[in-house]
């Protein structure tokens, strides 16, 4: 088992590496000048040359690629060009909202879809069946951002029952925070249902085919036990993983549900940050979601063995 | 005699799989308490889908469509899920073929031994412990501890199915579903596990139905045999008398598929055609991420001679080592030392026998369904082979191509076929075909007919000896099975471990063996006698004593 | 009619539409979709304009043409791209294995690590908005998903005995690749190609939500619903029309591909 995990967690750090170095290749490679762009137009070629000198922008990529990883492991990403914040502060803030987003609406849609989902492969073809599938196919058809648009129009604005711009702290209110959240968190809510419970339902489908679940119904065991006990674990395993692509998907994905609902959340910071070309903030960005989807899935990888212990053994 | 009581009674019972279709018709059937009963057809007879109804655990799409199964006189038809769920376990328990699936992988072994006994009994956890570390050991199982907070993939396919029949017979049952229990096992090891099996149930008064289309099998333990096809019941009565005179031409058609001896043929062994020397084959000896890899040594020094003209069979278990011998020789693999000779010469890539090896060494896999490019045509299929053929005009190749179908049995439109319209047998004389149409010095079988049935595979074997007959090539014959090996081998070869454990032609290793792994297998097949009535009587060299088959002990001459 | 033909038909049917109308779109729409004309602004949908206008007076049905044919062609253009490269690369480091397919991986993999909008969003910092651009980023973005999917099919195949007979037979391992582990590949790739391209559409649709797709004043759904935010209490019908059309083209998509997938995916051995 402890194999199993060194392993895993080995593999996860050269991934790291090449992500830090695909992220900061990537924005060598975005046009324009660094130096031009904090300084602006009209600065002269000494303060420009002055400014490159003191990035570090005239050392070898080597160098300049060491130097900031180096400024990476010890938690500084540099300053955004846009605001004048130190990258990590702005990323840490906004990352905090867009969880308060993600993460709820993550947990709640399985804790809906997965019994749904099971529910539909148990009664496969019957009505229950059909009329799960039917809506699922809908949910996950309706783009996220129109579905948040149509929310809010007949919600906020129609009925008037949430606010329409804007977000509060959950720390500072959560009463009010509350209000704040539940459309964007329904609205993602919704769509990952769709996505779950039509993956629940394949990999419980392809369990229940297999002979193990004929042995314990062979035992006697009530119908409730045998999903519960004997085909639950197995069928969940492919949900577990995509649980973390989802995670890691959202991270980035959330953009559109922020634009739509005015979060000031992480994904809005990184479309922003194009927008700008702030390119400490870009690179700060990318960075740092793609390292956490690494890590999201390499938690969901650790834990995979308590669903199928014979992941562990190979 | 006072008649022994009705467990099980199945009346005139049908099983729909929808649109009119039966998989069971009018099947009747009866077994009395303690009895063991053998169920012997091919795939499609329906025995499976029978044995499942007796659980009311036929899939979904199977219905009942007439008829009705009695157990204790009371139908089970008639009762509801909760009567059925007190039936299951108590009363009617079921060992599965397939040791691998047949186990939850997500649950320890003790969590799934416990449930069944605590959904029956209910007592406390710690009462029920005894029972099992017994039931453990009498099933052959040491270090029942560590067994019970294990899972199912920590352990081998024998040692999982021995875990089933515990699990099954832990309540004592009255009647016990055996459905291929051993057929996923290595022949040693099913003999074992048969064994401890049916003493087990002997023990406990349990009845047996036994289910197989291993006919030899269930000839050696059941007291009664019942013989179907394509969903009919076409003979039942006592096993011997089955067997002695049987009544149904399907049944005599199922008693000549059993290994038959021809007669041994002259062959002349002074040139090989093909040598191998000290082939020894290691595997994953290589450094991997924290940990080192001990080399496995699959073959561990074989050598051998194949003359041309004969038919020599490499025999063995799982893991002997006989598929990688195939591999090696016909170029799939290359050995990690030792050398292989072709026509004398030595065999180096790139060497001027090396092309003649390649075009002369050809083979027939084991699976009929993987063994044909879905996308082709069997005319495409069996042309390919003739690509790279030299001093052969394409209208040539197109008449050998017709040639060697017609050889096969497959003439006319078979041609254009696609595999999926054909069946296991007929992808098998595709295959065949394949080989034939280059007319090679050398057809190497890889277990050619094991995944077919009975009757399917003798009518191959007998198409495979003809076809050696007529042209002439030699065969490597690798199988598990001693049984097909007695009807088509001149030679013998048996391996154990990536070791030869004894070799000689097809009388001397079958009538005086040497080595006692050799025995071991032979064990497991039976000796063939004609009965007048167009029947066999069937004996094995080394009864155990209490099965129905008279005692040989003029088993081996010392 | 059963469930999966059922599936199938009203799959089949919804794309077909969409890529009617973007076939039409191009030669030809009711009004032009450029036009600007500020005595019909914000109209109500009527007979004049099915669709209602904009806020600069454009007729909304045009201009939604005119961006199903803008998608259409974004997304086959991508979806094209990322399946050649992904087909070659996942076959060729499959099958070969060895170096040149670790090292393959590696790179793979990490690709994969970037969640496909977020690399797209990166690529397009690199690339810029335009249509190529885009298209690029995209192809980029989700190629590697195929690699994984068509390598894992190689290995499969690989392994199979027909694969083996014909090595056996003395061909050569590209002819073997390209007769015969090749053709038994399309039937992943379609069910593959099929689910891309919803995922692309999404991923366009979003990045012009977000203002970083085809610029304006080109119509593409994704900024026509951008636009229409502004004007959601006047304008209800500027929010619904271009969400719509989004989601039957994904409706279609998810129907059509559910359809394959039952009847390519394990039939495979037994019809292809």
């Amino acid at each position: 088992m402890w194999k199993f995990a060194a392993t895993r967690i080995g593999m996860a750090i050269p991934t790291l590496v090449i992500v830090a170095l695909a992220v900061f290749i990537l924005v060598r490679l975005i046009p324009g000048d660094p130096a031009a762009l904090m300084l602006g137009d009209s600065a002269d070629a000494a303060s420009l040359a002055a400014l490159r000198e003191q990035l570090g922008l005239n050392a070898s990529l080597p160098t300049q690629f060491l130097v900031w990883s180096g400024h990476v492991l010890q938690g500084d990403l540099g300053q955004s060009i846009s605001n004048r914040q130190p990258v990590a502060a702005l990323i840490w803030e906004r990352f905090a909202v867009s969880a308060q987003i993600v993460l709820p609406a993550v947990l709640l849609a399985t804790l809906v879809a997965v019994p749904l989902g099971m529910l539909a492969a148990w009664r496969q073809g019957r009505i229950t069946d059909l009329a799960l599938v039917a809506t699922a196919t809908l949910l996950l058809s309706l783009p996220a951002f129109w579905m948040g648009l149509l929310l809010l129009m007949f919600f906020a604005l129609k009925l008037g029952w949430f606010p329409v711009v804007g977000f509060v702290a959950f720390g500072e209110n959560p009463q009010q925070a509350l209000l704040y959240l539940v459309l964007p968190i329904t609205t993602l809510l919704l769509h990952e249902i769709g996505v779950i419970l039509r993956m629940t339902r394949a990999s419980t489908l392809e369990v229940l085919h297999l002979d193990y679940i004929t042995h314990a119904r062979a035992k006697g065991l009530s119908e409730m036990t045998v999903m519960l006990r004997h085909a639950f674990k197995s069928a969940f395993g492919p949900t577990w993983t995509l649980l973390g692509l989802i995670l890691g998907n959202l991270l980035a994905g959330v953009a559109v549900i922020e634009t739509v609902f005015t979060i000031p959340g992480l994904g809005r910071l990184l479309v922003d940050a194009i927008f700008a070309r702030d390119y400490p903030l870009i690179q700060g960005c990318l960075l740092f979601i793609a390292s956490i989807y690494v890590l999201v899935n390499l938690f969901v990888d650790l834990l995979y063995p308590i669903f199928d212990p014979r992941v562990a053994a190979s | 005699m006072t008649p022994s009581p009705t467990l099980l009674q199945i009346q005139n019972l049908s099983l729909s799989a929808g649109a009119g279709k039966l998989v069971v018709r009018n099947a009747s059937l009866q077994l009395a308490a303690g009895e063991i009963v053998g169920i012997v057809g091919e795939s499609g007879s329906g025995k499976t889908m029978l044995s499942r109804a007796v659980m009311r655990l036929t899939p979904h799409a199977i219905s009942r469509s007439a008829g009705d199964i009695l157990l204790d006189g009371q139908s089970l038809y008639a009762m509801n899920e909760r009567q059925l769920r007190a039936v299951r376990g108590p009363r009617v328990a079921m060992v599965f073929q397939e040791p691998m699936t047949s186990l939850t992988p997500t649950l320890s072994i003790g969590e799934q031994l416990l449930e069944g006994l605590r959904m029956h009994l209910p007592q406390a956890r710690e009462e029920h412990m005894p029972r099992i570390h017994a039931m453990l050991e009498r099933v052959g199982l040491r270090d029942t501890q560590r067994i019970l907070s294990a899972f199912p993939h920590e352990f081998s396919g024998g040692m999982r199915q021995r875990i089933m029949i515990a699990s099954a017979m832990l309540l004592r049952p009255a009647l016990l579903i055996a459905d291929e229990p051993t057929t996923a096992l290595d022949a040693v090891v099913q003999r074992e596990v048969m064994e401890m099996m049916l003493e087990l149930t002997r023990e406990n008064g349990t009845a047996v139905l036994l289910i197989s289309h291993d006919l030899p099998m269930v000839a050696r333990y059941a007291d009664r045999m019942v013989v179907m096809k394509q969903g009919d019941i076409v003979e039942t009565g006592l096993t011997a008398q089955v067997l002695a005179a049987p009544a149904h031409d399907y049944t005599r058609q199922l008693l000549r598929t059993l290994p038959q001896r021809r007669a041994p043929r002259q062959i002349d062994r002074t040139t090989p055609l093909m040598s191998a020397r000290d082939l020894v084959l290691e595997f994953g000896g290589r450094q991997r991420w924290f940990r080192k890899g001990a080399p496995a040594r699959v073959l561990k020094g074989i050598s051998l001679d194949i003359f041309p003209g004969e038919v020599v069979a490499v025999v063995g278990e799982s893991g002997s080592g006989k598929t990688t011998l195939g591999m090696i020789l016909s170029g799939l693999l290359q050995p990690t030392s030792g050398s292989l000779r072709y026509k004398g010469q030595p065999l180096l890539p790139g060497s001027p026998g090396f092309k003649d090896y390649r075009y002369n060494c050809q083979m027939v896999f084991q699976d009929p369904y993987s063994s044909l490019d879905p996308r082709m045509t069997v005319q495409a299929l069996v042309a390919e082979a003739l690509r790279m053929a030299e001093g052969l005009s394409a209208s040539d190749k197109r008449e050998r191509v017709q040639q060697a179908l017609a050889d096969v049995g497959l003439g006319g439109d078979f041609a254009t076929r696609y595999p999926h319209e054909l069946s296991g047998g007929q992808r098998q004389r595709v295959a065949i075909a394949r080989v034939l149409v280059r007319r090679p010095a050398l057809m190497i079988a890889d277990e050619a007919v094991s995944a077919l049935d009975v009757t399917v595979r003798a009518q191959v074997l007998d198409l495979l000896a003809e076809l050696q007959q007529r042209y002439g090539f030699s065969c490597l014959f690798i199988s598990h099975d001693l049984g097909v090996v007695e009807q088509i081998a001149d030679r013998v070869i048996v391996v154990q471990g990536g070791v030869i454990a004894e070799q000689g032609t097809r009388d001397a290793v079958f009538d005086q063996p040497q080595n006692p792994y050799t025995r071991q297998l032979l064990d497991a097949i039976p000796m063939l006698q004609a009965t007048p009535d167009g029947g066999v009587h069937l004996r094995w060299r080394h009864a155990e004593g209490r099965t129905n088959a008279p005692a040989d002990n003029a088993a081996y001459p010392a | 009619m059963n469930r999966r033909s059922l599936s199938f038909w009203l799959g089949a049917g919804l794309v077909s539409v969409v890529v009617v109308v973007a076939l039409l779109a191009t030669f030809w729409t009711p009004y032009d979709p450029l036009k600007l004309d500020f005595k019909t602004r914000l109209a109500a949908p009527g007979w004049q304009h099915w669709m209602g206008t904009d806020e600069l007076g454009r007729d909304v049905l045009s201009r939604l043409m005119r961006g199903t044919a803008t998608s259409i062609r974004i997304s086959l253009s991508t979806v094209f791209l990322a399946t050649f490269f992904g087909v070659l690369i996942g076959a060729l480091s499959g099958y070969l294995r060895g170096w040149p397919d670790r090292i393959l991986m590696a790179i793979n993999d990490a690709l994969l690590a970037f969640p496909g909008l977020l690399m797209a969003l990166g690529l397009l910092a690199v690339f810029g908005a335009s249509t190529s651009g885009i298209i690029i980023a995209l192809a980029l973005a989700y190629a590697s998903s195929v690699v994984r999917v068509v390598r894992g099919t190689v290995l499969g195949l690989r392994e199979r005995d027909f694969v083996r007979a014909s090595r056996v037979m003395g061909n050569s391992e590209t002819y073997t690749l390209l007769r015969h582990v090749l053709p038994n590949c399309i039937a992943p790739v379609i069910v593959m190609a099929t689910s891309m391209c919803g995922w692309i559409i999404l991923a366009e649709s979003s990045l012009s939500f977000l203002g970083l797709g085809v610029a304006p004043p080109a119509p593409t759904w994704g900024n026509m619903l951008a636009g229409s935010r502004s004007y959601v209490s006047q304008a209800a019908w500027l929010a619904i029309f271009p969400g719509l059309a989004i989601s039957l083209a994904l409706l279609g998509i998810n129907l059509l591909g559910d359809a394959l997938r039952d009847r390519l995916d394990p039939r495979m051995r037994r019809r292809v």
